[in-house]
């Protein structure tokens, strides 16, 4: 057990204090995952982009900072900012999810021109994978391409595409090969979203806003050259993309952080004249989620330490979306019980505490456990895979998907 | 940087395992239980092999001179394998208490006899944690009176430390005029515990200090609770999937339902973390002294609450036969159990958390 990380790395840690310290009066409010960052985001992200704080390792050619991968220095820069309570370089779809796909998979001619503009925060973009009809099937998703004169037309619909009301490109899983297998039947297409056939219609959530939308594509001609991938390859690029996902979607930081909030709030929360913090009970669920806090946060150094070792993070990197999801749903259940009546409280109400955001997470957070792999698609994959379980066996009767609008 | 075991801590859990494989199979463990005993003299003579009675014992006085996180992997591999062995007091709290608080001349004359293991020592802890009704040893002039309960590794000790109500250790001698020894029989046939009754008992105080060594035993003895019940969930998850993936019903394998995949699911996703966090916890007990008594709280109420999860779990993925004595799954189920309560089961140790950090205070 060694967590020292060493002088050469130390000395980065006391470079990067010494910039947050300088620089943060010209950082952004935390920006919500879904909204478009604004002007004082775009800036901040420029000024973390010149320094390599964030995009570190992308080339050079791309837009990033061009330095040789390395995970420490990745950990040292999330652990500073998340320290200084100073947001970090951009994270959203295109740049978690996205970008990596491209530098994967991509074209010289797609990297060079999509990655650096998102990067920056001047692109956004939203992710078009789920449908109504294939959500944890999402490869039985029927949205078509036919090819017709050097463009793909695409016809159909998806759901949960968070920011596409505010998004200028979308990477989207479509059926190119009608007659192929499920799974080898699928492309993976980006596309301008002022392409002409496309309207977006905001799906209201159970939280009163609409942090999602749906997508309606009606002849939609995209050319057949904004392929990433070869046609039918979608699954295996899609798959390269999940994974990404489940990263950002698992991050024991923002637990650690979800949790000090929570401290705080039962701190400055009085019962009857008694702290929050000080009631038996609410204070015995707390102790029980830092616990599971702390099991998290080590769950993720020892991963951490599995890929500095190039060892493979097993069972403890299977479970990270399934615990880390319920996790933070729990830290925001308790807050709400700890304040009792004022929990309910919402929608800009008087006396309504932290903007009503408590309890905008934890039905977003339920929301969270849903998607991104449902917890039960989560449980499959960790019996199957982590435990070697055997799988499901399929029904005879279970057809391929027919392309078609839905 | 390097969050995990290191090379060498692996080749003794690899070592542990060996020997265990070798000497403690269930039938072994199933014969040392059923015959009363607790202890399997052949499992601790092995083990006194590879020098484990001094791993906790500085070189100097003969021992291995490791740390607790060493002692851990040890704990773990012994929970695999239910092995009925004495180790948690015998081999760690015991020259621990020696370590922190003896003076040079108790550990000069005890910790030799630690790690070639001709001194058996059992601990006694409760006064400290967790004391019930009938229980209570108060101390006056060199000697101790009272009750102490749960007294871990008790059975064939020849000496013991014991805490007083004001959290000083006391070290008793096996044969002290006074000294009733009464065993208790628990659920978990695989560790001994007794209750010393004292009447006046001579003892020798050892150090002297205002319970904060007793504090850091029981930090050290839940810490290895913890791995205890890593160790042996582990084991009781892998005996699951393998039934799940044998036992037919409806014409399929049941571990090819989700219903029974998810329960499988849900025990690895709920044991692996404990598996860093015990880790953690003794790496702080060595090394990170202000964190070490919180996270051995963590360590301890965390695992025994995902221990009982796993426990009961994986016995219903047996079916009827995880309820039969035939497979013998209960020695997991009850030894971790027994784990869970011992030195404070996990609401009693969340609320020792809680006041390490200033709350869950009463109103003024």
């Amino acid at each position: 057990m060694d967590l020292s990380y060493g002088p050469e790395y130390e000395a980065f840690r006391d470079e990067l204090r010494a910039f947050i310290a300088e620089n943060r009066h010209r950082a952004p409010a935390a920006p919500g995952a879904a909204q478009r960052a604004g002007a004082d985001a775009v800036a901040w992200q420029q000024l973390l982009l010149e320094h390599g704080y964030t995009a570190r390792t992308i080339p050079r050619e791309y837009g990033g900072f061009g330095a040789e991968p390395d995970i420490l220095t990745s950990r040292i820069i999330a652990e500073e900012f998340a320290a200084a309570g100073v947001p970090g370089g951009l994270s959203n779809q295109g740049i978690s999810m996205l970008v990596p796909t491209l530098l994967e998979l991509g074209t010289e001619e797609q990297k060079r021109r999509w990655i650096a503009p998102t990067l920056r925060g001047e692109i956004v973009w939203c992710q078009g994978y789920s449908e109504p009809g294939a959500g944890s099937d999402l490869a039985a998703l029927r949205t078509s391409a036919r090819e017709e004169n050097g463009e793909f037309v695409i016809n159909g619909q998806k759901i949960w595409t968070s920011t596409a009301h505010q998004a200028d490109m979308i990477f989207c899983l479509v059926r190119t090969e009608a007659d192929a297998p499920k799974h080898a039947g699928i492309s993976y297409l980006i596309f301008s979203m002022k392409t002409p056939g496309i309207e977006v219609r905001p799906l209201r959530t159970m939280t009163g806003h609409a942090e999602f939308n749906e997508t309606f594509f009606t002849d939609v001609r995209v050319p057949v050259d904004q392929i990433v991938g070869q046609r039918g390859q979608g699954w295996m690029v899609a798959n390269a993309t999940l994974g990404y996902e489940r990263g950002m979607l698992g991050d024991p930081a923002a637990l650690e952080n979800r949790l000090a909030a929570l401290v705080q709030l039962m701190h400055d929360e009085r019962i009857d004249g008694v702290r929050a913090i000080d009631n038996a009970a609410l204070c015995d669920r707390l102790v029980a989620l830092q616990a599971e806090v702390a099991a998290m946060k080590f769950n993720g150094l020892r991963l951490l330490s599995n890929s500095l070792k190039g060892e493979p993070g097993g069972l403890a990197k299977l479970i990270v979306k399934l615990q880390s999801c319920e996790l933070a749903h729990q830290i925001s259940a308790l807050a709400i019980d700890a304040m009792g009546e004022l929990g309910l409280l919402y929608g800009g109400s008087r006396r309504e505490r932290a903007g009503g955001s408590w309890q905008w997470n934890y039905m977003f957070q339920l929301g969270l456990i849903i998607g991104g792999g449902t917890a039960q698609i989560q449980k499959n994959i960790i019996a199957e895979r982590g435990l070697g379980m055997p799988r499901e066996p399929k029904l005879e009767h279970a057809r391929a998907p027919k392309a078609g609008a839905a | 940087m390097d969050f995990g075991l290191s090379p060498e801590q692996r080749m003794l859990r690899d070592a542990v395992d060996r020997l265990l494989r070798e000497h403690c199979p269930l039938d072994h463990v199933r014969e040392v239980a059923e015959g009363g005993h607790a202890v399997s003299a052949a499992v601790v003579a092995a083990l006194s092999e590879l020098g484990l009675s001094g791993i906790m014992v500085p070189e100097e006085h003969g021992g291995l001179g490791l740390g607790l996180l060493d002692a851990l992997v040890v704990a773990e591999a012994l929970g695999a394998a239910v092995a009925p062995v004495p180790f948690v007091a015998r081999c760690v709290l015991a020259p621990l208490a020696l370590r922190l608080a003896g003076t040079p001349a108790q550990q000069a004359r005890w910790l030799p006899r630690i790690a070639d293991g001709s001194a058996r020592f059992g601990v006694g802890l409760t006064e400290v944690v967790n004391r019930r009704d009938g229980g209570g040893v108060t101390a006056a002039d060199g000697t101790l009176s009272g009750s102490a309960l749960f007294v871990l590794d008790s059975a064939d000790a020849d000496a013991f430390v014991i805490a007083d109500q004001g959290g000083q250790l006391h070290l008793v001698a096996g044969e002290a005029d006074g000294l009733e020894r009464l065993p208790l029989s628990t659920i978990d046939l695989t560790r001994s515990v007794g209750e010393l009754r004292l009447d006046g008992v001579a003892a020798e105080p050892l150090g002297e200090d205002d319970g904060g060594t007793a504090n850091r035993l029981v930090a050290a003895g839940r810490v290895l609770l913890a791995a205890d019940s890593v160790g042996a969930g582990d084991v009781m998850i892998a005996r699951a999937v393998d039934y799940a993936g044998e036992r037919e019903q409806f014409g399929r394998v049941i571990g090819s339902f989700q219903a029974v995949k998810h329960m499988c699911a849900e025990m690895a996703a709920r044991l692996e973390p404990c598996r860093s966090l015990v880790w953690y916890a003794a790496h702080a007990f060595d090394a990170v002294p202000d964190e070490a008594l919180l996270m051995a709280c963590h360590a301890k109420s965390h695992t025994g609450e995902v221990g009982r999860f796993v426990a009961r779990t994986a016995t219903e993925v047996h079916g009827g036969m995880g309820f039969t004595d035939l497979l013998g799954l209960h020695y997991w189920f009850k030894r971790i159990g027994f784990d869970r309560q011992l030195l404070g089961g996990p609401e009693i140790v969340r609320a020792e958390a809680a006041a390490l950090q200033g709350w869950g205070k009463r109103a003024a």
